[in-house]
């Protein structure tokens, strides 16, 4: 099963290989990891999509916990969350693409930033999997370019990593 | 040449600030090798006193020593190297230490801070490649935080979990200059050790002792890290349970007593094995259920048995084996609580069935696993291990390689304290041997050390020979020459049709001239009715290096075995191959 977790991280050099090499040494799956500092500079937050059994969360999470640079961990499947990505997407927009594109774009709740002859941008936010089925709504061929940041996650209401 | 900057008042160069440190901490002996990084810290190192500098002959054999002396101590261990080559050939002793979970400090050096990512003459990123084999590793980027950064590296390679900590210095650092305050603590917020286990549980778990048919207590090397021997017995005494130790764990519980049941895994004794599948309440102890220890997972499972699991390190727990009663904590704390439980405990086992329980085993007793064919014309390795033992009372610092006389020595050798058997169980590592015996004999002058091995081991680290005649070390090496890297030859007798592919060693040094020529005594022996003598012989000469050539059984394997992938009860037994 698919699991966000976050976690904090002293903020020094090398803190993301610590993490990275955890993940590819000990063969746990990596969907995508996202890392920046915080409103505190010697803190990192990161968060790491990771898919497995529940006994290899289990691990992952003891793993992540014992490295010595690792202030906290969470995995956010355990309480209720909410996930963000960033999507920046380069279509055709052509003739009959260029108003098909826009609509797309409206129902995605997506927004057009950059405009040429040829093409659009569009940014899209939202879950991964929201940004999936923008992906698979549009026309293959349309898409010449996508880019997205991997997903971020915060736990609900009271729920707080923080030191 | 780099510019060594002019001092203010009270301030000293990086160099000497990294020799205080080592003070600070106490250490007795760093175990190194000299290069240009590390020229300024040699330098200082001429002008102190301190501490003894221990050059080995290779840089490998300096992280083993330091490792082996931090086992036999319980001290940190402390290894000085140069960049580059002497960074790489430090590897294979820091992943071994970090397999075994010994705590050290390896400092090395470093190109000059300005020099890092131009490929400078020995360079290599050893912060990246030591990553994966090391409790946590630091590359100092200012003088200024030397003397924090070493006092981190030994608090967090000592504390928990004990592991390898790498500091890389750039030479530039050690060359400027800064104050020099030692910290008087460390506090991180991103490392807090648990130390204390979780009192409920505690209880749980002794409930579930007390009322246990068929107990099990089963101990590794944390036992012996965390010096908790005396509380684990303590602990079993009061109960009368089986014990069984793992490799890493032997000396934990006294070989000699009733109780033990032997090592147990691969090469464990019937009982230690058949008693670990038939429990059903298994108390494990610092050990980690690894898999030359329970062998097919889904055969251990294949019996119902609740398992309570004490260990330091969360990570290891439920990690291979699903864990009904998990206590994070550190052993030697845990199991005095557990001891002041029991005395508090009105409740005892009931006696009927651990008496019935003891009969079973005694049956398995009966099978006399380790057992073997004396014979009066060629030398069984067995029967050398176990004249050791007489010889030496039961009471040497033994070390051993990897292969089949480390199972031997393991098997025959009984070890009745901990931090007298020094051995690589996790990486398992050939050519340790020798320096392990170093640092045990550095560690403890007067006492009685004897290194175990096989030919084929021993010439991965024979050039400490050298350091041996440098520092006089008085060590014994028993070596068990029969002439095969055994361990390969015997899979590949039971798995390979006999086909022994490039395990026969061939070309051997004439071990009694090679010993000779670096000053030390050599001895042959190739009569069985010679063995006895000749270790006397050799104990006798307490201020030599007497290296023992066993010219041994080329056929004989270790039993019982459990093979690869199969169940703890699935074992091949002497004379059933
Ligand atoms: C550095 C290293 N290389 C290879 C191995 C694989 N290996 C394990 S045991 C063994 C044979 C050891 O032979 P020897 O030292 O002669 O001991 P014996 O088994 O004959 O007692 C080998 C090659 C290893 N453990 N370590």
């Amino acid at each position: 099963m698919k699991h966000i977790i976050s976690l904090l991280m002293e903020n020094e050099s090398g803190a993301l290989s610590r993490v990275a090499g955890l993940f590819s040494a000990r063969a746990y799956n990596i969907e995508s990891l996202t890392v920046a500092p915080t409103e505190d500079a010697t803190l990192s937050r990161m968060t790491i999509v990771t898919s497995g059994s529940e006994d290899v969360i289990e691990q992952i999470i003891k793993q992540l916990n014992k490295l010595v640079d690792v202030v906290k961990v969470l995995d956010l499947n355990d309480g209720r969350y909410i996930e963000r990505e960033l999507m920046l997407v380069k279509v055709k927009a052509t003739g009959i693409f260029r108003d098909e594109m826009k609509r797309m774009c409206d129902i995605f709740r997506g927004r057009i930033i950059d405009v040429a002859d040829g093409s659009y941008t569009i940014e899209v936010t939202g879950s991964s999997s929201k940004l999936d089925a923008f992906l698979e709504a549009l026309d293959k061929s349309a898409i010449l370019e996508t880019v997205r940041t991997g997903a971020s996650g915060i736990g609900r209401g009271d729920r707080i990593l923080k030191v | 040449m780099e510019d060594r900057t002019s001092p203010h008042s009270h301030q000293i160069s990086g160099a000497e600030i990294l020799i205080r440190c080592l003070q600070e901490e106490k250490v007795k002996f760093v175990f190194g090798y000299p290069g240009g990084a590390v020229l300024h810290i040699y330098d200082e190192i001429f002008k102190q006193d301190a501490f003894k500098h221990i050059l080995v002959r290779h840089e490998q054999a300096a992280v083993h020593a330091a490792d082996a002396f931090a086992r036999a101590t319980g001290e940190v261990g402390v290894a000085l190297v140069t960049s580059g080559p002497g960074a790489t050939n430090a590897i294979t002793g820091i992943a071994t230490a970090y397999m075994d979970s010994i705590p050290l400090v390896v400092i090395s050096g470093q190109v000059p801070a300005p020099a890092i990512g131009m490929d400078a003459f020995q360079e290599v990123d050893m912060v990246g490649i030591t990553r994966p084999c090391v409790k946590h590793n630091f590359l100092v980027k200012d003088v200024k935080d030397i003397a924090a950064t070493i006092k981190k590296a030994f608090y967090i390679a000592a504390t928990g979990r004990p592991g390898p900590v790498v500091v890389d210095i750039p030479k530039d650092i050690t060359a400027h200059f800064a104050k020099f305050e030692y910290p008087a603590s460390v506090e991180m917020r991103s490392y807090t050790p648990i130390i204390k286990g979780h009192s409920g549980q505690i209880k749980k778990a002794v409930k579930l002792l007390l009322e246990a048919k068929r107990p099990m207590i089963y101990t590794g090397g944390g036992v012996v890290l965390g010096n908790a021997a005396e509380e684990l017995i303590q602990f079993a005494r009061k109960l009368g349970y089986p014990v069984t130790n793992t490799l890493m764990g032997l000396g934990g519980y006294p070989s000699t007593d009733n109780q033990f049941l032997g090592m147990l895994g691969m090469h464990g004794t019937y009982e230690a094995n058949m008693a670990m599948q038939n429990c059903d309440v298994l108390l494990a102890v610092g050990a980690r259920f690894d898999d030359r220890v329970i062998g097919n997972p889904g055969h251990f499972f294949s019996k119902d048995r609740t398992i309570i699991h004490v260990d330091v390190d969360p990570s290891s727990i439920s990690k291979r084996v699903k864990i009904d009663v998990p206590i994070v904590g550190d052993v030697k704390s845990v199991l005095t609580e557990m001891n002041e439980l029991l005395i508090a405990e009105t409740k005892t086992p009931d006696a009927g069935d651990i008496k019935s329980w003891w009969q079973q085993i005694d049956t398995w007793r009966e099978k006399k696993s380790l057992v073997y064919k004396n014979s009066t014309e060629v030398i069984k390795p067995q029967y050398v291990i176990e004249k050791l033992w007489e010889v030496t009372k039961g009471d040497a610092y033994v070390t051993s390689d990897v292969g089949q006389h480390q199972m031997w020595a393991a098997q025959y050798y009984k070890f009745d304290k901990p931090r007298r058997w020094i051995n690589s169980g996790g990486l398992g590592t050939m050519g340790v041997g020798l320096p392990y015996a170093m640092g045990c004999q550095l560690a403890n002058p007067t006492a009685q050390v004897a290194c175990i091995t096989g030919e084929g081991s021993i010439q991965m680290n024979i050039q400490e020979l050298s350091t041996c005649h440098q520092f006089r070390l008085p060590i014994k090496v028993i070596l068990l020459n029969n002439r095969y890297l055994g361990m390969v030859r015997q899979w590949q007798e039971f798995f390979y049709e006999n086909r022994y592919s490039e395990s026969y060693m061939d070309s051997l040094p004439d071990f009694v001239k090679l010993a000779e020529s670096y000053g030390h005594v050599g001895m042959n022996i190739v009569n069985p009715a010679d063995v006895e003598g000749a270790l006397k012989e050799a104990f006798d000469m307490k201020d030599r290096f007497v290296f023992m050539n066993f010219i041994t059984d080329q056929t004989e394997n270790v039993f019982p075995m459990v093979p690869n992938g199969k169940g703890l009860s699935e074992m091949i037994l002497a004379g059933e191959e």
